[in-house]
């Protein structure tokens, strides 16, 4: 099971080091982790995502809150909140290949940000799904570098659930 | 200096007087000589260890005994890195204290400084909290903070590191008086509903027993967990740290329960149909196997920190709280309960089952522990190490108050006993402090000795010498085929001789004749005094759960 949990945190420095310290200490398994500073600069989101069975997952909530710098912990269901993660790669790109890759790109929405004579850097910013696909779609390519930010969400305000992340 | 300037050193030694700190101990250093000059002259007592981790081992044993915060001082590097066990140590068994470190002044961090330790990086893990201060104006709400958050919600030990540069500089300081911590806000009194909900089950209940721990210590709430067993007739056990929470002699109490528990405790528990945990937290040397703990009971489950309910075992009546507080409010409702039938149980088991041993074979520990179980007309504190003979004091020693038996428990820190005992007994200088050590625990800090006859600690110092790591022989014996790999001393030093080096009295006990008379001896002075008993080499800690089994899965006596 993969949960995303958004950490609202006091913002100082070390305060990442006691947030990340706990999953070493307790043995929990984060798949990424991603912090920026709030509309309140003296606050800092860190958005996690965490794997493991519903216990583990409830322990690592309850720890995270125990943190004296922890101000609060949000539990965001894929399907109550909007996801995203940017990505940017570059691949090998043959002459012939370019009018392929630049078709690829825009029919994802993904810019192209560099191009050298062997390759191009490519932008994209995207749910886990969107991300996946592209990342399928360019199969074909060879990646010489990829670079991931890790997930950052918030809950959706409104209440289409489901389908306003899908249509993004 | 104009008026009204401080500097950083006078700031901290005006907020350990307004926190009402009237001890420290500690060892100074380069990183901390600024503080140490204001301390010369100061009013607060201050105890120079002969090790960083005696003055954390000694902060922590003095904070168990008062229910004071202990406060510990190193310099930085080596000092502040041999304060980690110790905070290890205090975090574990949540107890609370304040470590104050020297680091090298902030323009040199980073540098790999001489004597520099990333003490705030290394901390994290092993304190409630930590703080790094960088600015001078921090300094006196870091303090005041690292107070509060030491001795509320679960108590634990908070590390200051302060650079030798904002110990120095000066600034116009106005005492703090609010501490606003935005996120922390632990919950003290239980959500009624759960109450009623916990009153319904102890009502219901056939076969509940208490099952209580340090929690019970930390919040001071004996008074309302007797006034509440008394009322409820509700059999208690209690885990090493629970010791004192309900006087051990009492017809209601089980003693000790888990690995080495009393066998009725835990057949008491595996039999129940209500478990009531009141600041415990289900250790796996409690429940080795949580599958086979209480199969057939509900569970009540009260704990100030909400991450202990459900850890380890499904709670169905989890009561988020001070535990004082709790009992407080179940008491106010409760209805006199009569159980003969559980009682009768129970005594039967008690009656069939007592602790016991082989009463030949050379001096026995047990009955050493009978003896100092028997002393009379003393208030006495017992302070252990870690090993057999730990588990001998916690089974054969009645404790019957609260704070008066101190040991390392979460986090077994061989070496713990001797140090607490003396902050222990600085913390409580009219009462009898008594060590139950080990003659490999002892070695640990040995050096302490030198504390001890410094300021006239008069600690009782009494060694379980078998020439093993008792303990782990017993595990090599019973789970390892007796292949005892490296847990036979082939030296030890003569203890007594040793102490005599430091101008401390002792003798050597070598038979069941001399106990007596050695334990008058030892306590009828009012300075320190050794005895090397020198008890039957391999005998074991009896009953016992092995690691990882159910708690009634006990092995024949061994």
């Amino acid at each position: 099971m993969r949960q995303v949990i958004s950490v609202l945190v006091r913002n100082h420095p070390g305060v990442l080091s006691h947030v990340a310290g706990l999953f070493t200490r307790r043995a929990y398994n984060i798949e990424s982790i991603a912090a920026g500073v709030t509309e309140r600069p003296e606050v800092t989101r860190i958005t996690l995502v965490v794997s493991g069975d519903e216990s583990v997952l409830e322990q690592v909530t309850k720890q995270l809150r125990k943190l004296i710098d922890v101000i609060g912990v949000i539990d965001l269901k894929y399907s109550q909140s909007v996801t995203r993660e940017l990505i940017l790669m570059t691949i090998y790109l043959p002459a012939e290949k370019r009018v392929e890759l630049i078709q690829v790109a825009n029919s994802f929405g993904a810019a192209i940000v560099d191009i050298s004579d062997q390759t191009a850097t490519l932008e994209f910013s995207g749910n886990e799904r969107r991300i996946n696909t592209l990342l399928m779609a360019l199969a074909p390519f060879k990646i010489k570098e990829l670079a991931r930010t890790g997930l950052i969400a918030l809950p959706l305000e409104s209440s289409f659930g489901d389908s306003r992340e899908f249509l993004a | 200096m104009s008026s009204g300037m401080k500097k950083g050193s006078e700031i901290i030694i005006e907020v350990l007087q307004e926190e009402g700190v009237d001890v420290l101990f500690g060892f100074p250093g380069g990183s901390v000589i600024p503080l140490y000059d204001a301390l010369y002259d100061c009013p607060i007592r201050h105890i120079l260890t002969r090790h960083e981790q005696g003055a954390a081992h000694a902060a922590d044993g003095y904070a168990r005994v008062t229910g004071k915060v202990g406060v510990c001082i190193a310099t930085s590097g080596p000092g502040a890195t041999n304060l980690v066990t110790g905070l290890a140590n205090a975090y574990m068994d949540s107890v609370p204290m304040v470590a104050i470190t020297g680091q090298v002044p902030t323009s040199m961090i980073g540098n790999d400084s001489f004597q520099e330790a990333d003490i705030y990086g290394i901390s994290i893990p092993v304190t409630k909290y930590n703080y790094l201060v960088k600015d001078i104006h921090d300094l006196g709400r870091v303090l005041k903070e690292a107070f509060y958050l030491a001795r509320t919600g679960r108590p634990g030990p908070v590390l200051v590191d302060v650079p030798r540069d904002i110990q120095v500089a000066q600034i116009k300081y106005k005492p703090i008086k609010e501490i606003y911590l935005p996120s922390y806000h632990p919950i003290i009194k239980g959500h009624p509903k759960q109450i009623e909900t916990a009153l319904k089950a102890i009502k219901e209940a056939e076969r509940p027993v208490a099952y209580v721990g340090g929690g019970i210590i930390s919040s001071g709430a004996t008074e309302e967990l007797q006034a509440f067993i008394r009322t409820t007739n509700i059999p208690i056990t209690n885990t090493l740290l629970g010791k004192g929470s309900f006087p051990e002699d009492h017809p209601l109490a089980l003693g000790m329960l888990g690995m080495h528990g009393s066998r009725y405790a835990n057949y008491s528990i595996y039999n129940s149909d209500l478990i009531l945990a009141l600041g415990v937290r289900f250790d796996d040397r409690v429940a080795g196997d949580v599958a086979k703990f209480a199969p057939k009971a509900k569970v009540i489950h009260v704990d100030i920190d909400p991450a202990e309910i459900g850890k380890r075992v499904n709670v169905d009546i989890p009561i988020v709280g001070d535990v004082k507080t709790v009992l407080g409010q179940l008491l106010a409702k409760v209805k006199p309960i009569e159980r003969k039938k559980w009682l009768d149980q129970i005594a039967h088991w008690k009656k069939e089952h007592p602790l016991r041993y082989q009463k030949e074979g050379g001096l026995k520990p047990q009955y050493i522990l009978e003896c100092v179980n028997n002393i009379k007309n003393r208030d006495v504190i017992i302070s252990t190490d870690v090993g057999q003979h730990q588990m001998w004091a916690a089974q054969y020693i009645q404790t019957k108050s609260a704070r008066s038996f101190i040991s390392s428990g979460g986090l077994g820190t061989m070496g713990y006993g001797f140090p607490a005992a003396i902050g222990a007994q600085v913390g409580c200088p009219d009462k009898t402090v008594i060590l139950i050590s080990g003659d490999g625990s002892f070695q640990m800090n040995i050096q302490e000795l030198a504390t001890a006859r410094c300021y006239n600690i008069p600690v009782k110092i009494f060694i379980f010498n078998n020439g093993y790591l008792g303990m782990v022989r017993q595990w090599q014996e019973l789970f390892w085929n007796k292949r005892y790999s490296h847990t036979h001393f082939e030296f030890n030093p003569e203890f007594v001789k040793v102490a005599e080096g430091y101008e401390i009295k002792g003798r050597v006990v070598r038979s069941t004749e001399e106990v007596l008379p050695a334990i008058d001896a030892a306590l009828s002075v009012k300075e320190p005094f050794l005895l090397d008993f020198r008890i039957a080499p391999e005998e074991n800690v009896s009953p016992m759960v092995p690691p990882g089994k159910g708690i009634c899965e006990i092995l024949e006596e061994c």
